[in-house]
């Protein structure tokens, strides 16, 4: 076991150790700090994969900004422990069928590949800041800038269903 | 033994540093409290701390050994896992943020080894972006704390910080691209290299002239993102007793105060290395005579304290005084003597001496400014800041492409 790969095993088993508490656990709070966890375990594996300026983002933006936002809402609604539903038996069935599809899928993917499971670092285009700029402001600048397009449309969507009831 | 150092030799190194910066950061932290208390006093026409120790400068003991000391209640019905959390959440985050600053440019070099100022490595990629990732995490320590305290003051607490940390997070991040596109890197060391292309200008090749709009606004957000007046609200005494942390006593309080002042030390030095040249000094290369000035201010401020010494009241500053004084002149004196390690102290010197600087502003503006209203707070972030900040990226932009363009070639 060479230490990336002990890092490796550390931080993807906190990813998923923070996914499944999302969903057991009861409070809202709760959950939200889970996910943090996912959030930032994720972006130490970008960083052990060479790329640097991702992590930073992920944490920054999904780490920092949304998950604050998701804090803030379920403290503004002051949410309390989530009251239990009996589970539905139509979406049990179709459910469990999705779970062993999905198992058997990743499974079938990890052996098929040939190498043994580690970390290889990029270090080429995708890596450096200066890569991510060239592809998203040369190689893909209009699918970029549409989806920027969109997103606006979507703040703007969002400020005229927030004024309505004023005016 | 000898072969764990000599193959941990680099792991050996980094253990040493995070204990040395963690004591000496802990220790500046303790004298800030003094400092600020000194200095508003004598803002407020008071003497301040003045009892314990000569001048008050036992006061940071006293107040740490009553942090361990005093009684530390857990309220009913608080969330135990959150409200355990969130004080060490903050501290930590607040101490990884320091790590991340280099404090001079040239290594110790000591058996074969090249030791950087700094924890981190110098050539960290991302230097900037990792420590706006640590302050966007940071608020979760606040907004936690008053979250999980089961009650109402802390709650409202809680929620203005993390509004005032989305607000002002934005500003925060675009103020500083212009600063990004003139270094053309993330990297803090590349950053201030880039501000010594004219070695004969000084001072004037700072950033902060070209950029003295996103100076601006880099300050404004980032003394919003400490949480410091005027921009207090998640504390507010006035209002909400003390704001997030009214539930927490004894250490776990000053879990949070430590994470404050080091989270004020680490914008301090940002603010420097960012727009005032970090380690360069303000006067051009040539003037070498410069290069006395840390020892000068040494040997005059020993002997001030030596004069002042002998003529304190208690006995116990006349004994302890006049001896700190002329620590200080020696170690001003040494200074003079040793030119090797002089050039080598140039650097740190500086960046110390800017810091200091930024930490009595911070102090000032408590002495100073009234607190912000809520929604005044609301439209200065996102009405002002903010597109002053883009405002700056845009024109910054234009004009390095202009340089680019038709500039020399």
């Amino acid at each position: 076991m060479t230490a990336p790969l002990v890092v490796f095993f550390v931080l993807a088993g906190l990813a998923v150790i923070g996914a499944v508490s999302l969903i057991l656990q009861k409070h809202p709070i709760h959950s939200a700090l889970s996910l943090i966890v996912v959030m930032v375990a994720l972006a130490g594996l970008y960083l052990l994969l060479g790329a640097e300026f991702v992590a930073a983002v992920q944490i920054i933006v999904y780490g920092g900004a949304i998950m604050v936002l998701f804090v803030f809402v379920i403290m503004l609604l002051n949410a309390g422990i989530e009251e239990h539903t009996s589970i539905s038996k139509m979406a049990a069935a179709p459910g469990l069928l999705l779970v062993v599809a999905l198992a058997g899928f990743v499974a079938a993917t990890i052996a098929r590949s040939s190498d043994s499971i580690q970390a290889t670092s990029q270090t080429g285009e995708m890596s450096s800041t200066l890569g991510i700029s060239n592809m998203i402001f040369k190689e893909f600048v209009y699918p970029f800038e549409l989806t920027s397009f969109l997103i606006l449309v979507a703040v703007l969507g969002a400020t005229v269903l927030a004024q309505r009831e004023k005016s | 033994m000898n072969s764990f150092l000599a193959t941990n030799a680099e792991l050996v190194i980094t253990v040493v540093k995070i204990g040395l910066l963690l004591f000496i950061v802990l220790t500046v932290n303790a004298y800030l409290t003094w400092f600020e208390r000194k200095v508003v006093a004598h803002m407020q026409s008071r003497w301040g701390p003045h009892r314990t120790g000569p001048h008050g400068l036992l006061q940071p003991l006293a107040d740490g050994l009553k942090f361990f000391f005093k009684e530390d209640p857990t309220p009913a019905g608080v969330d135990k896992f959150v409200y355990y959390l969130a004080p060490l959440l903050a501290l930590a985050l607040a101490l990884t943020g320091i790590a991340l600053i280099p404090f001079g440019p040239d290594p110790i070099r000591l058996l074969g080894h090249e030791i950087y100022l700094g924890i981190a490595p110098p050539d960290v990629n991302i230097g900037i972006l990792a420590l706006f990732a640590i302050t966007a995490m940071g608020v979760y320590g606040v907004a936690l704390a008053g979250w999980s305290s089961n009650s109402k003051y802390p709650l409202l607490g809680g929620l203005r910080s993390s509004a005032q940390m989305i607000s002002y997070e934005l500003a925060l991040t675009m103020s500083v691209v212009g600063v990004l596109l003139m270094a053309g890197s993330f990297n803090l060391k590349k950053i201030i290299e880039a501000q010594a292309h004219h070695p004969e200008w000084g001072l004037l090749g700072w950033n902060v002239w070209p950029q003295i709009l996103g100076f601006f606004c880099f300050f404004v957000a980032a003394v919003a993102e400490t949480n410091r007046v005027p921009f207090d609200l998640p504390e507010a005494e006035s209002e909400l007793v003390a704001g997030f942390h009214t539930e927490y006593a004894s250490f776990k309080f000053a879990m949070f105060f430590i994470a404050e002042y080091t989270s004020m030390i680490t914008v301090s030095c940002l603010c420097s290395i960012m727009f005032f040249g970090g380690w360069l000094s303000p006067f051009p290369a040539s003037w070498t005579l410069t290069h006395y000035l840390p020892s000068t201010i040494l040997i005059l401020f020993g002997l001030w304290v030596i004069w002042d010494g002998i003529r304190y009241e208690t006995v116990f500053g006349r004994m302890v005084l006049p001896v700190l004084g002329t620590a200080i002149t020696a170690a001003g004196a040494a200074l003079i003597l040793l030119p090797g390690v002089n050039t080598f102290i140039q650097g740190p010197f500086w960046l110390l001496s800017k810091i200091l600087v930024f930490l009595f502003v911070y102090v000032w503006m408590r002495g100073t400014l009234p607190r912000f209203r809520y929604d005044q707070l609301m439209a200065f972030g996102w009405k002002l800041l903010l597109p002053l900040s883009i405002v700056n990226v845009i024109v910054t932009s234009f004009v390095i492409l202009a340089k680019m363009t038709w500039g020399a070639k």
